[in-house]
């Protein structure tokens, strides 16, 4: 199968620093891909890279099969790829009810549509499918607080509904678990095996080792902006590189 | 009516939609110092049509609105690629330019000013001031009016879910423009004379105040705001020469006390849910 999200060479330079250095892999459609490494590895600003927060300094990305590097951050997300952010990135005015609504970006409707004020039959059946996607996050009974009013792990699925409601083919998770205690980690890992099954492709940056390698069918290995290893989780955890990577090794 | 009390109900009328020309930019979060530029175009060429080539008042109006948010769009196009303090630089270089630029130009008077306007009523500037208010509550409740709200809280995350950000900044920033140019229009009209001189900084800065003081993140903020920061100074008027200094200290007071505003979103909210669900 023809992958769904290729990287050619990617890099990244700020000043002297090779951030992200010839870094190439593609994801098939379907798969649940764990990007993985040290603090510093670059794998956030792989993630900025894909969905064109920076600009590369060298190689390619193509997203079903066309170039994305060089096209906005809205572009790319029209075309298809959603991410939630590391450090939470809540609209602080907005309902948790809003955050999915705004976000259905990809339902053409008309200009005329955008600023009328009553709710259209589409409008109606829009926010039922925004009330269907807060219960896939387990989020339906709190629609109406304000999103910066839920506790941490009810924001980290609220950016998860958020990506979501873009209809995204691709879903690029930085972090989601980050601050979540074991109980709120078995929650997502539930939600997102949902989604898996659901069809979703997902690439999930993140630090819980143990949530990723019972997730991921694929693991990649990133370290000082390197990729350094690639395969499935037996295959990685068994890998010199990284057990080096992760331990440091005297040189 | 007292001509006193007409005169500072006309000015207030002038500062509502002055506030609500502040308000389209700042719901974008960008802060625009520049508004007076848009008021004078609306002034001088509304002016200009009405007395020298003898237009009726709404046509002109109309033309001197359109024309105004026509300049929005092309200086917003380069100057909305500033970020932050450069963003309010720019728009202030442009106020001072339109400024200077009647100053000098001949056809409206120059330094001289232009006179022989007529025609504005109080009721045509609160019908004016009403026709906003009612499109700016029909965009809060319509999908682009959420999308700037998305917008104004993180841009970044805005872009990461499909809004065109400097679409919507675009937009809005020509549509604070308009207003800016209607509320020019009324001001000549109304005023029955106009010098470059009325559309300085400080009218501009005016627009920002009200609105911040009101409260930034609704529109009844920038209404509640011109309102009262209207009707302050001149209730402060028993003070004499400490007038001003007094304005000033309840204006540092405020913002001390309230940094979000007067008015916000989670008050109305809170408000709606105490009156709204009575049986």
């Amino acid at each position: 199968m023809s992958p769904l999200l290729e990287l050619r060479g990617v890099s990244k330079r700020f000043g002297g620093v090779h951030a992200v250095d010839k870094v190439s892999f593609s994801i098939a459609p379907g798969e649940l891909v764990g990007l993985i490494g040290p603090n510093g590895a670059g794998k956030t600003t792989a993630f900025n890279l894909v969905s064109g927060v920076h600009p590369l300094s060298g190689g390619e990305v193509f997203f079903l099969g066309e170039r994305i590097s060089g096209s906005s951050p809205t572009r790319i997300a029209r075309r298809g790829i959603a991410r939630t952010f590391q450090n939470i990135r809540l609209f602080r005015s907005l309902t948790v009810f809003e955050h999915v609504l705004v976000a259905q970006t990809c339902h053409a409707s008309s200009m005329l549509a955008q600023f009328s004020p009553f709710a259209s039959r589409a409008e109606l059946e829009r926010r039922r499918q925004a009330m269907e996607t807060l219960a896939a996050v387990g989020l339906a009974q709190r629609h109406d607080e304000l999103a910066v009013h839920l506790p941490y792990g009810g924001q980290r699925r609220l950016e998860i509904a958020r990506a979501l409601a873009t209809a995204p083919k691709l879903l690029l998770l930085d972090e989601p678990a980050a601050g979540l205690n074991d109980t709120e980690t078995e929650e997502l890992r539930v939600m997102l095996d949902a989604l898996r099954l659901r069809g979703y492709t997902i690439l999930l940056v993140e630090h819980d080792m143990q949530l990723v390698m019972r997730l991921c069918s694929r693991i990649l290995v990133l370290n000082f902006g390197k990729l350094i290893a690639s395969g499935t989780p037996a295959e990685v955890r068994a890998d010199r590189d990284v057990v080096d990577a992760y331990l440091g090794v005297e040189s | 009516m007292n001509i006193y009390y007409e005169g500072v109900l006309a000015s207030m009328g002038i500062n509502i939609l002055l506030a609500l020309s502040a308000y389209a930019i700042l719901a974008t979060d960008r802060l625009s110092l520049g508004n007076a530029g848009f008021m004078a175009i609306g002034a001088y060429l509304s002016s200009y049509l009405t007395v020298n080539l003898g237009w009726a008042l709404f046509p002109a109006l109309a033309a001197g609105a359109l024309a105004a948010a026509a300049v929005g769009l092309l200086v917003g196009l380069p100057v909305l690629r500033l970020q932050g303090i450069y963003f309010v630089m720019g728009t202030l270089a442009f106020g001072e330019i339109v400024r200077t630029f009647f100053q000098n130009f001949e056809p409206t008077g120059g330094a001289y000013g232009m006179r022989g306007m007529f025609g504005a009523s109080l009721a045509m500037i609160y019908a004016f001031v009403g026709g906003f208010l009612l499109l700016f509550l029909a965009y809060g409740r319509s999908r682009a009016g959420r999308a700037s709200d998305a917008v104004r809280d993180d841009d970044e995350a805005a872009r990461s879910i499909g809004i065109n950000v400097v679409a919507v900044r675009l937009l809005s920033f020509a549509w604070g423009a308009l207003i800016a140019g209607v509320a020019g229009a009324l001001f000549a009209h109304y005023a029955l004379y106009v010098e470059s001189g009325n559309f300085n900084f400080l009218m501009s800065a005016n627009a920002v105040l009200f609105v911040i003081l009101g409260g930034v993140q609704t529109v009844w903020g920038a209404i509640i705001g011109a309102i009262l920061f209207t009707l302050l100074p001149e209730g402060l008027r028993f003070l004499a020469d400490w007038r001003m200094t007094a304005y000033g200290v309840i204006l540092v007071t405020l913002m001390a006390l309230r940094p979000e505003g007067i008015l916000t979103r989670a008050m109305l909210k809170n408000l709606r849910r105490l009156y709204g669900r009575r049986p």
